[in-house]
């Protein structure tokens, strides 16, 4: 049967479609940043928030948005001070945003740690129309804000103290950075779940980063690489009836797997199809390789 | 001094409650070319990091270009190469995109236009890199990341240039250079000052030298005789360059 003649279909697409474009856009300036992590931490966090939903009867998106939003500029105002070192704040995130979820589920009327699953795996039937509404507005924002900003996160993710010296709003894009990966959470946690959101930021990257040479490049790439991992998880996982996260990561892992091996090729021509290009510059410039 | 690029006064600066810099003054004069000299720990790096007001002075003043401080925001005049031992980051960038960012100080959140786009290229061009515009910084040897953080510095054509150890790492073909670079934009009217072990191909260039111990100016005025260079600085006179003072040149061959 066409799954798309099922309205929930319908939806989980569409949600998937804005997940994977908006999930590698952020998460590509953690990878630069090395916090590849980062997003991990938030999706731990955002637990607590879900739990939090259910306790207080509102929606649990919601509560996740905002409390995930808290922990990561909390995260990015001690990684600034740098007194504690950004693993063992990210150590905290986990260990804090689990506990506090599960204690939290357990306190509230009715709930159990059954209520959990689909937002730690996602969920096809869980996506309602409330939830298409709140990840189509936050996964436009994100764009849109990536869109504007973007030359400028650049900057501060390749060299935060030469942005500083440029004149760049250093703190307040650190901050935008971390509410941005917070929101980007939150909207893919219903499709792909808290506990493999993070892969959906940086896996595509990675696959991207084995094919070319440029960060634009790796953008597009990444980008497309999302998309195609998230739809194509989502209709897998109709189909095999299995929790969309992760056939959706196991699509994003085949395709670095196949772009590592593409990689390989790429590089092994361009290097032999180089060596003469290479042979006759370094004759030119007369520049001696550094021991 | 109406012409005063760097004001800085009895500058102290402390990390931890241990003294960093200690009452030092720093005066640099429009189209002066001032080399920072001193072993490591001496505080040259954070003589010119404070200046750059990358860290808070704990007392003292700073004026920029006649500007104080807290005031100063006309960043495009200060072009500044960091300190580096690469240029690269977690997602591969090229020479044209790293150096772009360098624009962003006076582009602010608008698009490019075209005349950003030259400024990126020309900026390119100068350091010599031209044709490698399009590759990846991470494919580029150690001299020629060191480049692209130049040129990224010039993109602006920035009245004031400081670099905090331009030579480190760097070959002796780099060194000679960057050296060339520096003495065109020296020429043509630009403020330098530089932090270095040693002045290698440069040194004809400096006009005044600020070497550094302990926090302190040790001295300041004339550059130094180069042979000398070493003597607060025993970290870096290994018995190589003692025993070939010819060889000098290519100290930057690690």
């Amino acid at each position: 049967m066409n799954p798309l003649a099922f309205d929930f279909m319908q939806r989980a697409l569409l949600a998937a479609l804005l997940v994977g474009l908006a999930a590698p856009a952020v998460g590509v300036f953690l990878v630069q940043r090395r916090l590849s992590l980062m997003g991990d931490g938030i999706g731990h966090i955002a637990l607590t928030g879900v739990a939090l939903g259910f306790l207080l009867g509102t929606a649990p998106v919601l509560t996740a948005v905002v409390v995930a939003s808290i922990g990561a500029v909390v995260i990015e105002l001690v990684r600034q001070q740098g007194r504690t070192g950004g693993d063992v704040a990210l150590a905290l995130m986990f260990y804090g945003g689990i506990a506090g979820g599960v204690l939290l589920i357990g306190l509230s009327p009715g709930g159990s740690n059954a209520n959990l699953l689909s937002y730690l795996f996602g969920s096809l039937t869980a996506v309602s129309p409330g939830d298409v509404v709140i990840i189509s507005a936050l996964s436009g924002a994100l764009l849109l804000t990536l869109a504007v900003v973007g030359r400028q996160m650049f900057a501060v993710c390749h060299d935060e103290e030469y942005a500083k010296v440029a004149g760049l709003p250093v703190r307040t894009l650190n901050i935008l950075l971390a509410v941005m990966a917070a929101l980007t959470v939150t909207v893919a946690m219903r499709v792909v779940g808290l506990l493999l959101v993070s892969a959906l930021m940086v896996v595509p990257v990675a696959t991207a980063q084995q094919l070319v040479r440029g960060f634009r490049a790796t953008v597009v790439v990444a980008l497309s690489a999302g998309v195609f991992a998230s739809v194509s998880g989502v209709l897998g996982s109709y189909y095999a009836d299995t929790a969309p996260g992760a056939l959706i990561v196991v699509v994003a892992l085949g395709c670095f797997a196949l772009a590592s091996v593409g990689g390989v090729l790429v590089r092994h021509r361009r290097r032999t199809s180089g060596d003469l290009l290479v042979a006759a510059t370094a004759l030119t410039t007369k520049e001696p390789t550094p021991r | 001094m109406t012409d005063a690029v760097i004001d800085l006064r009895g500058a102290t600066v402390a990390y931890d409650g241990r003294a960093a810099l200690t009452g030092v003054d720093l005066h640099v004069a429009s189209r002066e070319v001032v080399a920072v000299l001193g072993a490591n720990g001496s505080g040259k790096s954070t003589l010119i990091r404070a200046v750059l007001g990358l860290i808070p002075l704990t007392a003292g003043s700073l004026e920029l270009f006649g500007t104080p401080l807290q005031r100063f925001h006309d960043w495009t005049r200060i072009g500044y190469v960091p300190q580096r031992a690469g240029a690269t980051t977690g997602v591969p960038a090229t020479v044209r995109e790293v150096v772009a960012t360098g624009r962003l100080a006076l582009t602010g959140l608008r698009r490019p236009r075209v005349a950003d786009r030259e400024a990126v290229e020309r900026a390119i061009a100068t350091v010599g890199l031209s044709d490698r515009a399009g590759d990846s910084v991470s494919t580029l040897s150690g001299g020629q990341q060191q480049r692209v953080l130049i040129a990224r510095a010039l993109t602006c054509d920035p009245e004031l240039l400081v670099l905090d150890e331009p030579t480190a790492g760097v070959d002796a073909a780099s060194q000679a250079g960057l050296a060339q670079t520096l003495g065109a934009l020296a020429h043509d009217g630009a403020t330098i000052v530089l932090v270095a072990h040693e002045l290698g191909p440069m040194a004809p260039l400096i006009s005044r030298a600020v070497t550094m111990a302990d926090g302190r100016v040790l001295h300041d005025g004339a550059p130094p005789d180069s042979d000398h260079l070493h003597l607060h600085d025993p970290e870096h006179a290994h018995p190589v360059h003692e025993a070939h003072p010819s060889t000098r040149h290519v100290w930057g061959l690690r």
